[in-house]
């Protein structure tokens, strides 16, 4: 499932160092964090066993590091090394204050669902590359453009978006209601925001006011 | 003394429980060498190839629970290669076709597949224990077989393993009829849990007592757990992250308030440390706190806490902590037996945040202490004296210099006066590791005074074969003596090579010891096995050319020949 592309790091709460999809009874699905990089972990440790041979560490070492020493049993070594990165992750996050706004991602056409935390993106556009990353082998929903999602502000584009089979994020809010992604301010968004659909095009239609009317008074 | 009945031995022998006084008893007489083996139950073999199952069957038939020990020690340290040996599946599989009421099974360092866990799951139906220690070769595969098939299962514990996690269900195969668990560890787990699972498995287990997550437990479930479980003794955290001001966090509050009998707390490998004053009615009752998998407490978050810690008697902790905080620990935890300060940083050798002064405040403020493992930046003579003279007590004293060879900042000398004042002030001494620049003089030290010394572990050291032939002249107790990057040679391997049938095992990795050398050892004690393990140089290395070096040598006592199991790259002489 092109997994090699996503790599997501988002240092999550819970999810920190060995991520992966459980699968759980309830259908939901947590995210595969680390769905490349967790294999790549699990492949680091016999690296980090060649690495330490070898001397193959990141930094200028100005001893040879030698085997065996220092005496460090590896499971150690190995966690350690998985959490530093998410030590420095969690440290980041809870510097930027407050905790993490997950909401369920699903995408019309893909077998599961995925997971994001809103607080790890500052705009539509980083939401977009994002979104465009995880589900990239489905389609192009990267065609947000690269004026990002408030393209669908400009009607035309909108049209020629929601006919086409492009796929268009919406969201539900806090009432309950199905909107269409990028007509708020940002933060206020990820207040509101309780999950996201990727839709087809043709489907989200209902969701634009204004370019229904459009629609209706054209036909 | 043949007025008693056999009956009335072997019930005064029940009381008598650790394996090595069970040993010495079996050695008074044939009498009581009869009754002891006939009512041992617990059986330790601290080498799986000293003797066989076969063996050890015939020799103790009513055996319920076995102890195995397979790599040696420096295997931890990568210097044994994986497949090197310590197979568990030989055992039980001769256990469960010689129907062994096998009740428990405890494994470190033994090479674990998911077929000899199905095989355990269903050969012994009143299995109770499993626990496993630095083990590796199965997954979780192997461990729902285990959750599933052992009905009477009290505990699953397990400890720093590598462990294959193929995110299936294993929780889930702990039967809905299962009440049965007192001890569940899976913090070394890495993948997901099916925390509702946990929940439900947790609410129908009266009996827990012992409960570590892993990191894949994030908070919420942990709150919910322990108010289902307030009896636990010893906690393992998950993941510890969540809002301090949410309402998660303030249940959290209230359910550790009623958990008034943890003892023994762990994990914390995520952590907001803004969360743990959550905790500090939990920490006055502490007996043993591990926090050396938890990088993100430190600073004053961590001195607050271990402040509230007044009855510690075990803390395991990072070097992070540094000098002041282990002035700190010396003023609060004057109950403190056993120390052990990790490595936080492995990468940047030169920045550890301990270093002599942090272990003399310990051991002025904590006059209890009698096991210590410290990794250090560097270390004096004038400390290590001084800790001799304040701790005589040592039984476990393992230092770490983590530049080897370090000589005395202070002084330039080596260690040798500084270690020579530990063995000579602590006879009770057990085990011992070195480091730090050291000379034949410390041997000759720790060959006069170490008189209990069972285990030394020698690193960068010595100048002669006359350093090791003082300690296998002088420590009559020795059993096992691990040596790597040091100067001994053949005189030191030959002098008294009847030494070895004395010990357990003896291990020389780049010495100067010959091919030759080893040879004559395993010519003159047959009842020694002697392994050459090589596994870079299979090319270059010669057979007949006596006179190279060998580049690893394990040679350990046993009763039953060389191992049929042994792969390529060992050759036993």
């Amino acid at each position: 499932m092109g997994f090699e592309e996503t790599e997501l790091r988002l240092g999550l709460p819970g999810n920190g160092g060995g991520g992966g999809g459980g699968g759980s009874h309830e259908g939901e699905m947590v995210m595969r964090k680390r769905g490349f990089s967790e294999t790549e972990s699990s492949d680091e440790s016999a690296d980090n066993n060649v690495d330490l041979k070898l001397n193959l560490s990141s930094k200028d070492q100005p001893k040879a590091q030698v085997v065996g020493w220092p005496p460090v049993r590896s499971f150690r070594k190995n966690m350690m090394a998985v959490q530093k990165s998410s030590t420095d992750e969690s440290t980041e996050k809870a510097v930027s204050g407050g905790s993490a706004v997950f909401v369920k991602v699903s995408i019309d056409g893909a077998p599961y669902l995925r997971k994001v935390d809103l607080k790890m993106y500052k705009s539509y556009q980083d939401l977009s590359d994002a979104l465009g990353k995880m589900f990239s082998s489905f389609s192009t929903i990267g065609n947000c453009g690269s004026q990002g999602m408030k393209d669908f502000m400009n009607e035309s584009k909108l049209m020629d978006v929601l006919n086409g089979s492009d796929y268009v994020p919406t969201y539900e809010d806090k009432d309950g209601d199905w909107m269409l992604v990028g007509d708020v301010p940002w933060e206020m968004f990820v207040e509101s925001c309780k999950r996201l659909r990727i839709m087809k095009g043709k489907e989200a239609v209902g969701l634009a006011p204004r370019a229904m009317e459009k629609c209706k008074n054209r036909s | 003394m043949s007025y008693f009945p056999d009956e009335v031995i072997e019930h005064v022998f029940d009381y008598v429980t650790t394996h090595k006084d069970r040993n010495a008893l079996s050695l008074v007489c044939r009498w009581w060498y009869r009754i002891e083996r006939l009512s041992r139950q617990r059986v330790f073999i601290g080498n799986c190839y000293a003797i066989s199952p076969e063996r050890t069957l015939a020799r103790f038939p009513a055996l319920r629970s076995l102890t195995l020990k397979g790599k040696p020690h420096f295997a931890d340290f990568n210097l044994v290669p994986q497949d090197w040996g310590g197979f568990v599946f030989p055992w039980i599989e001769n256990f469960a076709r010689s129907r062994v009421a096998l009740e428990e099974l405890r494994l470190k360092r033994m090479i674990v597949s998911d077929e000899s866990l199905e095989l355990l799951s269903r050969s012994f139906p009143n299995f109770k224990s499993l626990v496993l220690v630095s083990c590796e070769g199965f997954t979780t595969d192997g461990l729902a077989a285990i959750a599933a098939n052992c009905r009477q299962l009290r505990e699953l514990d397990l400890q720093e393993n590598e462990i294959d996690d193929h995110r299936g269900q294993w929780l889930s195969c702990f039967p809905d009829n299962c009440t049965s668990l007192v001890s569940l560890n899976f913090a070394c787990l890495k993948g997901e849990i099916n925390l509702a699972t946990l929940e439900r498995l947790v609410a129908r287990s009266p009996n827990l007592k012992v409960l570590r997550l892993n990191r894949a437990v994030p908070l919420d479930t942990l709150q919910k757990i322990l108010m289902k479980a307030p009896q636990l003794v010893d906690l393992g955290t998950g993941s510890y992250l969540t809002d301090p001001h949410s309402e998660t966090y303030s249940k959290l509050k209230i359910a550790l308030l009623k958990c008034q009998s943890i003892r023994s707390l762990s994990g914390f490998l995520d952590v907001l440390p803004r969360c743990l004053p959550a905790f500090y009615p939990v920490c006055s009752n502490l007996t043993s706190l591990n926090l050396s998998y938890a990088p993100g407490i430190h600073g004053s978050e961590l001195i607050k806490l271990i402040r509230h810690c007044v009855k510690l008697q075990r803390l395991w902790i990072l070097d992070c902590i540094g000098d002041n905080g282990l002035a700190v620990v010396a003023s609060f935890c004057k109950e403190l037996q056993e120390l052990r300060v990790f490595p936080s940083d492995l990468n940047d050798i030169g920045h550890a945040a301990v270093t002599e002064e942090g272990l003399v405040a310990i051991s002025a403020g904590c006059p209890k202490l009698h096991s210590l493992l410290y990794f250090c930046q560097q270390m004096t003579n004038a400390a290590l004296i001084t800790v001799a003279k304040n701790c005589p007590n040592f039984i476990r004293f393992r230092l770490c210099i983590l530049d080897p060879k370090k000589l005395d900042p202070v002084t330039a000398k080596p260690l040798d006066e500084g270690f020579g004042a530990i063995v000579q002030a602590c006879k009770s001494l057990r085990r011992l590791s070195l480091s730090g620049g050291l000379t034949d003089q410390v041997f000759l030290y720790i060959g006069m005074y170490a008189e209990q010394l069972e285990m030394l572990s020698v690193a960068f050291a010595g100048e002669s074969d006359k350093g090791m032939l003082y300690v296998l002249n002088g420590c009559k107790k020795l059993r096992k003596l691990e040596i790597m990057d040091s100067a001994f040679g053949d005189v030191a391997l030959l002098t008294d090579v009847g030494k070895y049938e004395t010990m357990r095992s003896l291990w020389m990795s780049s010495c100067e010891v010959t091919l030759g050398a080893c040879k004559m050892v395993a010519r003159k004690m047959p009842s020694l096995n002697v392994e050459i393990i090589n596994e870079h140089d299979q090319t270059e290395f010669c057979p007949d050319d006596d006179e190279q070096k060998v580049e690893k040598m394990y040679l350990y006592r046993t009763m039953v020949g060389p191992r049929n199991d042994a792969p390529e790259f060992v050759w036993t002489l």
